[in-house]
């Protein structure tokens, strides 16, 4: 066996088995605990940093998707979801036992600079504490508030208080120190700029900004314990809808459907496969139009044309979701193996209503570079602002089009394919600027893309033979996955990585259901492309963030 | 003159010599169909309050607030197709102290019910809450949740609620001109002492939690407590 450790850096597209990864890693494995879509390799808490860092940098697993953990009933467990960028079909888990009474855990933080925010989640929910974290406080639940909500002795009925703190007043001298000369500004988390409940600490030096440390946590709705007390086959499908809810329903609803369909190996018919893409990439042009219309609002404060046109855009794609699903916002219409039903009759009709949007699309796109990108006071506010370095999007674990903004050339539907996206003719959009423009661009350019998956899938609808429209496998009425198996599957949301890890426990409901949410990664890259900057453009850079709150807190 | 016409249209009927007594001196784009309507009176003749809450219901500005889920119809219920501008009350304000009515769009979590009543106390009087979606009815589907509100009832009082998860537009503009009704009708919502309410810390009544978290709470702080037990 060649296996000696190479001295360089991987390029990432070399594909090593479970066994020559476990050999990499020689002594630092103790046990194997595979997971349904990677390897597992069970290591001791006091060394995920080393570990870590071999995989990352011997073997180019670069991407830390998340860190989901969890309470058994002898320990707590983190697993580190590791993938490439290059190929997220290789994966590896890294798991991480810590002891039941005393669970303290290194921290992954100085290899991925995005575990900081996903172990205090895990240290907010779950109560697992990560030695050599640099602040580890709890980010999604008030400060005061008493217990770990998902661990197992948690009361539900236990008071709780909840404080407003003192809002510090920017006219008053309020320094950071005595010496300099900052101050201190709240942004939100009532405030039009935020896109709904985010709170911004900001600290001010003139109009420059020091440090902008998001708050988050205001719209934290227990989306976790929700799907953790639902039934697989249907009470659970209702809720992603509600998770990143600027019509990107059908998006959700397939990261969930994708885990629970391989976790209960449910193949899909291609028919209801292609009207799931169909549909999911009505979502995504539906999702982009409101990113395009609230940063047309925030930039040129554009309440009158550019955020009303794309609002009028939004409502056609919604009329045909309305069509097809028969609700507006929150769909709710695939199943696991399928979607509930077939395209609304007349069909011809819903096919040319779908193919005059279409047809329309390119001239309203036209509008839209006339009236904001080719802007000069739009490119001024925009261009060179709120720079993300591709490294640092990829430490971040940014993806979506803010790693795609960036150059991060990763997009699940083509890399990790699902659905019938590989059969279709269409391209992943990237574009090198790195700034607040370039997110804008690919986002709109992703419209495009989507207008032609959609007329690719109306041809193929439209041609299929009548007798092979099968819209649901057969699923049995009460699904109860294996005792103690785990997966983690994403599919390409709205904003990018949408992934869920469920672990199995014999029943009929999920004894561990974690949302890999796109906007958590992203939004923590804020501080790196605001500070430095002036304050509006916090307000840029978070607008081309395009988070969504209720996936941030979920 | 019948009963059942209020307004009198017919140029026939109408005493023209007072109004065009009135309308000497004035060019024809001061005219309107409204002024032909009110005929040979000047004057109209009112209560006071009556006409002040008319006034309230016409012209309402709304605060600009986001939540959740519903805060996306709310959107499209301000912009193109549904303009909730025609009704007389379509203009978000970003401050709370230039608005008079708060739609209250999504779930209420433990974290934000403290800012939301911050933003309330902030509204001028006489002002108005409608409740959008079953959230803010009960905690919709997420009543059973740790971190969730059973309702924006608990912290404010209400005037309006629209059920849905969430309510189309269309049963937005609905509810919104239904609260336009009753103002003008000067009907309002019973202002009860809430459940959960704002107040400092060393006001609360001793017990095990306050005990806990006096070391990291000042006495001046406003706190808002939650007995999850009690909630429905």
């Amino acid at each position: 066996m060649s296996l000696e450790r190479p001295d360089t850096v991987d390029d990432g597209a070399v594909e090593r088995t479970p066994d020559e990864l476990e050999a990499l890693l020689g002594d630092l494995v103790v046990d194997r605990d595979d997971h349904l879509n990677a390897p597992g390799f069970v290591i001791r808490p006091d060394t995920v940093q080393e570990t870590l860092s071999i995989l990352k940098e011997q073997a180019g697993y670069d991407h830390l998707s998340v860190v989901s953990a969890q309470e058994y009933e002898n320990r707590y467990e983190s697993i580190y979801h590791l993938k490439k960028f290059d190929d997220p079909t290789q994966e590896v888990s890294v798991v991480v036992p810590a002891d039941k009474d005393d669970p303290v855990s290194e921290s992954a933080e100085p290899v991925f600079r995005t575990a900081d925010w996903h172990e205090r989640e895990a240290y907010d929910l779950i109560g697992i504490e990560y030695d050599d974290h640099p602040d580890l406080r709890r980010i999604l639940l008030p400060e005061t508030w008493q217990g770990h909500p998902l661990s197992m002795d948690y009361d539900l009925d236990r008071p709780q208080i909840a404080t407003l703190p003192e809002h510090a007043n920017p006219l008053e001298d309020h320094h950071k120190d005595a010496e300099s000369d900052t101050m201190f500004l709240n942004i939100g988390p009532h405030h039009p700029a935020t896109h709904g409940v985010l709170h911004l600490k900001t600290t001010l030096d003139g109009e420059q900004v020091v440090d902008v440390e998001p708050d988050i946590g205001y719209l934290h709705r227990s989306e976790e314990q929700m799907a953790q007390s639902g039934t697989y086959r249907h009470q659970i499908m209702p809720y992603p809808d509600r998770w990143d809810y600027i019509s990107a329903g059908l998006l959700n609803e397939w990261a969930y459907a994708r885990a629970a369909e391989d976790l209960a190996d449910i193949e899909v018919p291609e028919y209801a496969q292609v009207i799931r893409t169909m549909g999911a990439e009505m979502c995504r042009i539906a999702a982009h139009m409101l990113a395009l219309a609230t940063f047309a609002l925030d930039i040129n404060g554009d309440f009158t044309a550019t955020f009303m046109y794309a609002i009028n855009d939004r409502e056609r794609v919604q009329n045909l979701l309305e069509d097809l699903t028969g609700q507006r916002l929150m769909f709710n219409y695939f199943r696991l193996g399928g979607v509930v039903w077939d395209l609304p009759e007349p069909r011809e009709e819903f096919f040319s209503k779908t193919r005059d949007f279409l047809d329309q699309l390119p001239e309203s796109v036209e509008e839209y570079h006339n009236l904001i990108t080719s802007n000069e006071v739009f490119q001024m506010r925009t261009i060179d602002t709120g720079v993300l370095p591709p490294e640092v999007a990829k430490n971040y674990g940014a993806t979506g089009p803010v790693a795609r903004g960036s150059g991060v050339d990763y997009d699940l539907r083509r890399d990790d394919p699902y659905g019938y996206y590989d059969e279709l003719d269409w391209d992943v959009v990237t574009e090198e600027g790195c700034d607040n423009f370039s997110r804008l661009l690919v986002r709109m350019r992703e419209v495009e893309e989507s207008a032609k998956i959609i007329g690719q899938c109306v041809d193929l609808l439209e041609d299929w033979p009548e007798d092979e429209r099968n819209i649901q496998a057969n699923v049995p009425r009460t699904l109860r996955p294996d005792d103690d198996t785990e997966i983690y599957r994403a599919v390409e949301g709205a904003k990018g990585e949408l992934g869920i890890y469920i672990r199995a426990d014999g029943t009929d409901k999920p004894a561990r259901f974690k949302i890999r949410s796109p906007c958590f990664s992203n939004l923590q890259t804020l501080p790196e492309m605001a500070n430095g900057e002036y304050i509006p453009d916090v307000v840029a850079a978070l607008g081309s963030l395009d988070i969504v709150l209720g996936e941030v807190d979920r | 003159m019948s009963s059942d016409q209020p307004f009198i249209t017919d140029e026939s009927q109408v005493v023209t010599e007072t109004r065009d007594a009135r309308m000497t001196g004035q060019g024809d784009r001061f005219n309107s169909r409204l002024r032909e309507a009110f005929g040979s009176s000047p004057f109209i003749l009112t209560k006071f309050d009556k006409f002040l809450n008319w006034c309230r219901g016409s012209s309402m500005f709304m605060l600009q607030f986001g939540i959740a889920c519903c805060s996306i119809e709310m959107m499209h219920t301000y912009a193109v197709k549904h303009d909730l501008d025609r009704f007389g009350s379509g203009v978000p304000r970003a401050s709370p102290r230039q608005a008079d009515v708060m739609i209250v769009p999504g779930t209420i979590v433990s974290k934000f019910a403290p800012r939301m009543k911050r933003v309330y106390d902030q509204m001028p009087e006489p002002k108005f809450v409608v409740g959008m979606g079953s959230c803010t009815i009960s905690g919709g589907p997420f009543q059973e949740g740790y971190n969730v509100i059973k309702g924006a009832e608990e912290v404010i009082p209400i005037d309006i609620h629209v059920p849905g998860c969430p309510p189309r537009p269309e049963a937005l503009v609905y509810g919104v001109v239904k609260l336009q009704e009753r103002i003008a009708n000067g009907e309002a919502a019973p202002v009860t002492v809430k459940p959960y309410e704002l107040e400092e810390f060393s006001d609360l009544e001793r017990d095990e939690l306050v005990d806990k978290l006096a070391d990291q709470i000042d006495d001046d702080e406003l706190v808002m407590r939650y007995n999850f037990a009690d909630s429905p």
